[in-house]
């Protein structure tokens, strides 16, 4: 079997700061959409999708194991800090850490389960748990069945930032982002992050020199799912509501859907497919089914002639890795 | 207990869906590698292709039975001979993902031409009604489901296992490459094969079309039950997917019938306790 990349380049001080330049021209442009004519919530919304598809890229992209269901941490996780804020009336920043320690259990517990298979069982495991909990949330009392959580208050952060105005709701998400984004960066370059390529590279091999694979892989998993979660519950505050739609498989088909445009495992690329996706989906919502049928028509033609992706067939060019 | 008996037969039927679907995913696993994600969606077109073939063509139930699964497998075999094919040799991943995209442009196109609402199927004259059997009232056409569908099940095993076109088509699974040396053409027979397989989903799809109404998103969900099947069973053996399909179906509808809450979710219960105890499930061996 081939690898899912073809040639992860090293890193060398120049990767580094390509990788520094690509970072800060995102944060700027980013930074800088409050005062541009774009929709704010849209920015926000893609954003969410953005953190959720990096936290699946670590693990696809650097770890070699296809989630089929990574929508269940971050609709559990959004399910979890909706109640907290709602019926609990917990401040906001502790409604986020409610989401992230829901998704960090889920993450344990369906990490167990599915690292025990490899490859597409793996991918199969991590799909039926995720329907089993969406069936759990359409029978349980607190997500409110077909309803799901509505109305949920936004309140003040840290008791100052006031989430009910857009531009500092934008920043918030914006910094819980970056903040992702920045922890998913230094995981992938740490010597963890080498253990996880070489074990997608050559796992008998990586087995051979002593690592104990399956606790990387494990560790790999419970790390981006709870990064998923992170973005589960920044997006309760975007969206305000939490429904069974954010658990459903069909959502975490789009999640590898972004990643696969963008670009799987490289550091750039879920973000680029995440604002694609959801660009598609905003600009397309006229024209009914047929944007599953174009989804699905981007799937095909990105895995049978663009395997890397938009940022992967650009680094590839400039031999430069992003 | 005539409710329990009533559940029995509904469980006894999606099982014999879940062995025909696993059948048929096990079938094309073998010879292509690739978990068919599309199988769902062309379980649900075997169920349109009969539709089409009664209110357009005037063909009746037992040609369809034919003739749809047939049809269906030509389609299969042309999405083999021009996407599939690519991907030899590439991370089985990128057949999971390919198939997906498939399966969603299968599905919206059905879904743009005829919405979400199940279209209605009349069960053929000769198996209407129903019979007595003394402790419960059996509709003949849920009989006939069931008992169709195991010879179907067992004949295919038959010729997987007991013949000389079984014999090659595992060992082309084992050693392609050597099967060609033999003057076997391989390629021809890995584009039959995902037919078989396909056309067994098809049939499946016909099998269900007066009992469940024909709906675009009718294999959707029903998809990821039999991957649940199949990780229970493991793909190890054709004997083993036939024999978890039926057990399972079974296990499901005396859930509904003791625990209706845990209808929907006890298979996949299951495929974690099975997980637990034996990662590599009931059948399969070693992945």
């Amino acid at each position: 079997m081939t690898a899912l990349t073809d040639d992860t380049l090293p890193v060398t001080p120049r990767a580094m700061r390509d990788e520094m330049i690509a970072f800060v021209v995102m944060a700027l442009l980013l930074a800088s959409v409050p005062f541009t004519g774009v929709y704010p919530f849209f920015v926000m919304q893609a954003l969410c999708f953005a953190l959720l598809a990096c936290a699946f890229n670590l693990l696809i992209g650097y770890g070699g194991l296809l989630s089929f269901g990574h929508a269940m941490f971050m609709g559990t996780a959004g399910y979890c800090s909706a109640h907290a804020l709602k019926v609990w009336a917990l401040p906001p920043e502790l409604g986020v850490l409610v989401g992230i320690a829901a998704a960090f259990v889920l993450s344990l517990i369906t990490g167990y389960i599915s690292i025990r298979r490899q490859g597409i069982y793996f991918s199969m495991i991590t799909l039926a748990l995720s329907q089993l909990l969406y069936f759990i949330y359409l029978q349980a009392p607190f997500t409110h069945g077909e309803d799901g959580i509505q109305g949920i208050p936004q309140g003040h952060m840290f008791g100052v930032l006031d989430l009910s105005n857009a531009t500092v709701l934008y920043y918030v998400v914006l910094a819980g982002f970056l903040a992702g984004f920045l922890l998913i960066y230094r995981i992938i370059n740490s010597p963890f992050g080498e253990v996880l390529k070489s074990i997608r590279e050559n796992e008998p091999r990586a087995i051979s020199l002593g690592y104990r694979t399956d606790q990387y892989k494990f560790l790999a998993f419970v790390l981006s799912g709870t990064l998923a979660g992170f973005a589960g519950a920044l997006k309760v505050f975007v969206a305000q509501n939490a429904s069974l739609t954010d658990v459903h498989w069909s959502m975490s088909g789009e999640v590898v859907l972004m990643t696969l445009v963008g670009g799987l495992g490289t550091i750039f690329g879920p973000v680029i497919g995440a604002f694609v996706i959801i660009a598609m989906q905003q600009y397309l919502a006229g024209f009914g089914q047929w944007v599953t049928v174009i989804q699905g028509s981007i799937f095909v033609i990105c895995v049978l002639t663009f395997r890397r992706g938009v940022i992967g067939e650009i680094a590839h060019y400039f031999r430069r890795s992003l | 207990m005539q409710a329990l008996y009533a559940q029995l037969l509904v469980g006894l039927i999606n099982g014999s869906f879940y062995a025909l679907l696993s059948l048929g995913l096990a079938v094309i696993f073998g010879m292509l590698n690739i978990i068919n994600f599309a199988h769902g969606a062309l379980y649900m077109m075997g169920a349109f292709m009969a539709y089409f073939l009664l209110n357009l063509g005037g063909i009746n139930y037992w040609w369809a039975l034919l003739l749809a699964p047939i049809i269906v497998g030509i389609f299969g075999m042309i999405l083999e001979r021009t996407m599939l094919q690519w991907l030899t040799g590439l991370d089985h991943l990128y057949g999971l993902l390919l198939t997906f995209g498939i399966a969603l442009i299968v599905q919206g196109v059905f879904q743009n031409y005829f919405g979400s609402s199940g279209l209605p199927y009349a069960i053929p004259d000769q198996l209407r009604g129903g019979m007595n059997l003394g402790f419960m009232f059996l509709p003949i056409y849920r009989g006939w489901v069931v008992i169709f569908s195991l010879v179907v099940c067992l004949a295919t095993w038959y010729l997987i296992e007991k013949t000389r076109l079984g014999a090659y088509l595992r060992a082309a699974t084992e050693n392609p490459t050597l099967v060609r040396a033999f003057g076997i053409n391989v390629p021809r027979m890995i584009t039959l094969t995902y037919g078989l397989g396909v056309g067994l989903a098809a049939l499946a799809g016909v099998l269900s079309a007066p009992i469940n109404q024909v709906r675009p998103l009718m294999g959707a969900d029903l998809i990821i039950v039999v991957f649940a099947v199949v990780v229970i069973g493991g793909m190890g053996s054709i004997m083993g997917s036939i024999i978890t399909g039926f057990a399972l179906g079974v296990i499901e509808g005396l859930t509904k019938y003791f625990y209706p809450e845990a209808s929907n979710t006890v298979v996949f219960v299951l495929m974690v306790l099975v997980l637990l105890v034996k990662p590599t499930g009931l059948t399969g061996r070693a992945a």
